[in-house]
Formats: structure tokens, C-alpha cells, sequence
């Protein structure tokens, strides 16, 4: 265990140290790329006078909100669509088609409806995510041994206790893997939708991010860049990977 | 341990009659016809097994009495009832593993008993654990599924199958999994539970003296279409060992008949 983190860290400390190499050896004009040092003096000072902890505040509220609406509405949805031939016929194709449509591609749509405002970034994040859901639930459901529906019902199982007792369950597996690509799918377009909708109800990352080009600001969109990193991550690492151990323990999936 | 000399089936009502069943499969490759005209009486408190070759409908006709699957004619009848749907009376120990790898062993055991109204949550953990220990897993009550051996898995099904206390158990290969030891054991559990729970079992196997050593009656069936071949009534005394001479007579009598069929089969 300590083996391995110790693997990791030493990962990253040589990255860091290539990139701080990188820099001294004048490749490219330091403008373009800050060192290390320069990035961390911006995180610094972000983080003193406020400004990263308000947009990260900001940005996380908002993907929150996001994802969760997108996860009340897409999961009963993918439910739908697995139980019901007209629904799969649909909701279904319907979900299809705008799923490979890329979610930055709601931005001007989601201008000239909501105009700048917060409803306009939900909306991004919400078209972003909902549908690769309701694909990833209807997938989940479908996916699972009709043994189990079947043993459910001759034990008296019906309705609503087949699908909350037996059919979620047996596709959490699939479930949670729609949710993580939910997840990363909310991020992006939020990310989007930030650096695209200037709006006055909130400062986030995105902004940052826009406003550190503007500035020509590199060590300000690098820092960015990273805290979103550490966020994604930190998230994966809480929110998701204990759930997913749950589920390799229990299925017996993990791989040693 | 009582032992039951006289065939039930005389002197018991009805608990499951079959009358003029077919049943007939269509894909879009071929339609099969999986069983035809079948016609039996099984009484209450009766162990009936049924014998036949892979594919002759055994597990259709077990999924039908579950009310599981609908036969396409005849009739289907439990306690004097048109089967319309399953039942918690009418358990069925699947062929396939079945158990749901999302609970643990408990829970997979507590699933059936949480579905009966009017059992507290001690009475069902109670009798959860208690047919755990009759299939000597109650070590393992806490384990997840994939943890257990195909035999135990078996087990834990049986135990599942068990606890909510049908009155009809619709057993399909049940054994198919297990060495002989643990085997001989079930036979002797199996035997135990039935005659203290009277409950009425049917029980597809292709192991004849597996048949002979639990029913009361041998029903031998036939392929394409699935049909009753022939009945053989087992009168033995109970407990019955796998390994009496009594037992091996009945046995050699029936596969001598089953492969006559199966070979004139082939030939013709
Ligand atoms: N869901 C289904 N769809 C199509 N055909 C089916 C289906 N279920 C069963 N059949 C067909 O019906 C016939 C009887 O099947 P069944 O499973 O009842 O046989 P079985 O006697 O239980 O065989 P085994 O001893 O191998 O378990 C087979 O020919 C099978 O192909
Ligand atoms: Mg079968």
C-alpha cells in the first residue's frame, strides 16, 4: 500500500520536475509556459484573496444541480425506455441521436432561449448529461439475466418491488458507470458553457479559465486548469470509487 | 422418522392437476413444440419425479406449474385453482444459478420471506437462519454469492426456496451440481423435509436412481414432442438409501425402459 503511493508520488514529482526542466531550458517562451513555481504563486494568491474558493463554490453548485437534475430525470427515463417498446422507440432513438451531439453545441440554443443567465448554464449541463444517461440505464437494464426477474416473481414478487428490489440492483453495476460518464459529461459542458455565457449571478472556473486567455494570464489558466483536474478527481476518488469497491466485492468483478 | 408405505396418490385430493397441456416454442429460426397433450395428477403431499432426455420439456412443464410460463392448450390447476400466475405456495429451485449476486446469502435467503405479510423481521431472520443451518451454511450467512462453491450456491438456493414455506416445491436439477457425498446427504434432508412440512414436491432429474430413491412416482417423459412416456410407482419404505439393492432394482428397470425408447428414437 505504502509501496504504491509512494510509486505514485514519485510519478508526479518527476512530472512536475520535467515540466520545471522544460521551462529552464527556454524551448518555449515562458508566456506560453509558466513553470511550476509561477502557476503555484497564482493558485496561491487565488486561494488567499478568495476568488478560486468563490468559483469553485459557484462552479460546483451549479454542476451539482446539473447532474442531479439530469440523474432525476434520465435514470427514470432509461427505466422507461428499457420497459416500454413505444418509449424505446421514442424517448429512445430520441436519446440516441442528441447523445452524440457534442453539449457545447447547446450553448447558442441555450443563449437565445434563457438569454445570460443561470438557466442557460443549467440547461447546457442538463442536455449534456441526460442523455448518455437514459443510454447508459436503459443498457443497464437490459443487460440483465431475465433468471433474476424470473426467480423474483415466483417468489411473489410484482411491479414497483421487481424494479426497486431486483431490476436496479442488478444493474447498478451499469448504473454506476452511466453515472461516472454522466459525471465527466456534466463537467464538460458546464466547462463550456462558462467560458462561452458571461453572466453576472456567478463567477466560476469557466471564467477564470476565459478571463486568464483574455489576460494572456498562462500561470492563471494552467492553475485553473489543474484545480479542475483535482476536483474531477477528488470527486471520482470519494464519491465513485467506494461504491464501485462495493460492487466489485460484492459481485466478486474485482480484479486483484 | 415416519414411514409412508401406501401411494398417497390414492388416497390424497388433487393438489396439482395437468390435463391435455401443449406448449409450443416459436423463434424466428423454428417452432418447437416442447410439450404435448401431458395429463397427470400429482396428490397432496406427494414426491413425483420426472425423468427424461435433455430438451423434452421438463423445465417448461416446471415453469408452467410455477405460472411462469402459460401452456398454449389444456388446463393447469393448483388446490383446484386455474394457475394464472406465480405464487409464493408454488416455490421453484431454478436449474441455472439464480441466486442474486447483489445480497448477500441472507438476504438472498430473507428475499422470499420479506414478500409473505404478517412475519416479523425476527420471525424471518429466525427462519432464514435456520434453513441455513439444515443446508450447514449458516457459517456463511454473512459471505456474498460469488464467494460460495456451484454445490453451495445450490444450497443457498434450497434454503431460499425453503424458507418462505411453500406447499408446492418445483425442484429442476437441483443436484446437478453437487459430488455424491453432499448428495446423499440431501437425499436424507430432502426426504426429512418433506415428510415433516408435508409439503408436495416435483422434481426433474436425469439421474434415475436419484428419481427412485425420492418419488413416490417416476414419470418418465420423451422428446420431440415432449410427452409422458411412462409411471412407474415407487412403493418403498422411507427413508430410502441411494444404495439398497430394493433401490437398484426399480433404477435398472426404468433405464432399461428409458434407453429402449431413446434408442428406437434414434433409429427410427
Ligand atoms: N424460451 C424458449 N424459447 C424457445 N424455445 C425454448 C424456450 N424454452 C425452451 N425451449 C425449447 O423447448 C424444449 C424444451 O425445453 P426445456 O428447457 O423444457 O427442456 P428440459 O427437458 O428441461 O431439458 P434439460 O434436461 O436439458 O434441462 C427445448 O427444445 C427448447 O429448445
Ligand atoms: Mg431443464
Amino acid at each position: 500500500m505504502i509501496a504504491r503511493w509512494l510509486a505514485a508520488g514519485l510519478f508526479f514529482v518527476l512530472l512536475v520536475a520535467a515540466w520545471y526542466l522544460a521551462v529552464k531550458a527556454h524551448i518555449w517562451s515562458p508566456i506560453l509556459l509558466p513553470s511550476p513555481i509561477s502557476v503555484a504563486d497564482y493558485v496561491k494568491s487565488a486561494v488567499e484573496d478568495g476568488t478560486l474558493w468563490e468559483a469553485t463554490q459557484v462552479t460546483v453548485r451549479r454542476l451539482l444541480i446539473g447532474y442531479g437534475l439530469g440523474i432525476l430525470v434520465g435514470l427514470p427515463l432509461g427505466l422507461l425506455t428499457a420497459s416500454s417498446r413505444w418509449c424505446q422507440d421514442t424517448i429512445g432513438v430520441l436519446a440516441l441521436g442528441l447523445q452524440t451531439l457534442p453539449s457545447v453545441c447547446w450553448v447558442p440554443l441555450a443563449l437565445l432561449w434563457f438569454g445570460q443567465t443561470e438557466a442557460a448554464l443549467l440547461f447546457v449541463v442538463v442536455m449534456g448529461t441526460l442523455w448518455s444517461l437514459i443510454i447508459a440505464t436503459d443498457h443497464g437494464v437490459r443487460t440483465i439475466p431475465p433468471i433474476y426477474t424470473r426467480a423474483a416473481r415466483s417468489m411473489g414478487s410484482t411491479g414497483l418491488h421487481t424494479w426497486t428490489h431486483v431490476v436496479l440492483p442488478a444493474a447498478l453495476p451499469f448504473l454506476l458507470s452511466g453515472m461516472k460518464q454522466g459525471w465527466a459529461f456534466a463537467w464538460r459542458s458546464l466547462m463550456a458553457a462558462e467560458i462561452y455565457v458571461t453572466i453576472l449571478t456567478g463567477f466560476g472556473l469557466g471564467h477564470l479559465l476565459h478571463y486568464g486567455r483574455e489576460l494572456n494570464a498562462m500561470d492563471q489558466v494552467i492553475g485553473v486548469m489543474l484545480i479542475i483536474v483535482v476536483i474531477g478527481l477528488a470527486v471520482d476518488k470519494t464519491l465513485f470509487a467506494p461504491i464501485e469497491q462495493f460492487l466489485h466485492r460484492r459481485w466478486g468483478t474485482a480484479r486483484q | 422418522m415416519a414411514t409412508t408405505e401406501v401411494n398417497p396418490a390414492k388416497t390424497v385430493p388433487s393438489k396439482l392437476v395437468l390435463e391435455h397441456l401443449s406448449k409450443w416454442f416459436r423463434t424466428s429460426t423454428l417452432t418447437v413444440h416442447a410439450l404435448d397433450d401431458v395429463t397427470f395428477r400429482i396428490a397432496e403431499g406427494e414426491f413425483v419425479c420426472l425423468v427424461g432426455p435433455s430438451g423434452c420439456g421438463k423445465s417448461t412443464l416446471l415453469n408452467i406449474i410455477a405460472g411462469l410460463e402459460r401452456p398454449d392448450r389444456g388446463l393447469v390447476q393448483a388446490d383446484g385453482k386455474t394457475i394464472v400466475g406465480p405464487g409464493p405456495h408454488r416455490l421453484v429451485m431454478f436449474q441455472e444459478a439464480s441466486l442474486f449476486p447483489w445480497l448477500t446469502v441472507l438476504g438472498n435467503v430473507l428475499f422470499g420471506l420479506k414478500l409473505i405479510n404478517g412475519v416479523s423481521a425476527e420471525e424471518r431472520r429466525e427462519k432464514a437462519e435456520y434453513f441455513l443451518e439444515l443446508v450447514g451454511l449458516k457459517k456463511f450467512m454473512h459471505s456474498n454469492v460469488h464467494e460460495l462453491s456451484g454445490g453451495m450456491k445450490q444450497r443457498v438456493a434450497l434454503a431460499r426456496a425453503l424458507a418462505p414455506n411453500p406447499s408446492v416445491l418445483l425442484m429442476d436439477e437441483p443436484f446437478g451440481a453437487l459430488d455424491a457425498l453432499t448428495r446423499e446427504q440431501l437425499y436424507g434432508d430432502i426426504q426429512r423435509i418433506w415428510s415433516q412440512h408435508r409439503k408436495t414436491i416435483v422434481f426433474v432429474t436425469h439421474n434415475v436412481r436419484e428419481a427412485v430413491c425420492l418419488g413416490d412416482r417416476v414419470i418418465l417423459f420423451s422428446p420431440n414432442p415432449g410427452r409422458i412416456r411412462e409411471e412407474f410407482a415407487i412403493p418403498l419404505p422411507r427413508p430410502r438409501d441411494i444404495n439398497s439393492v430394493d433401490l437398484a432394482r426399480y433404477s435398472t428397470e426404468i433405464t432399461r425402459v428409458l434407453k429402449g425408447y431413446v434408442q428406437t428414437e434414434v433409429a427410427g
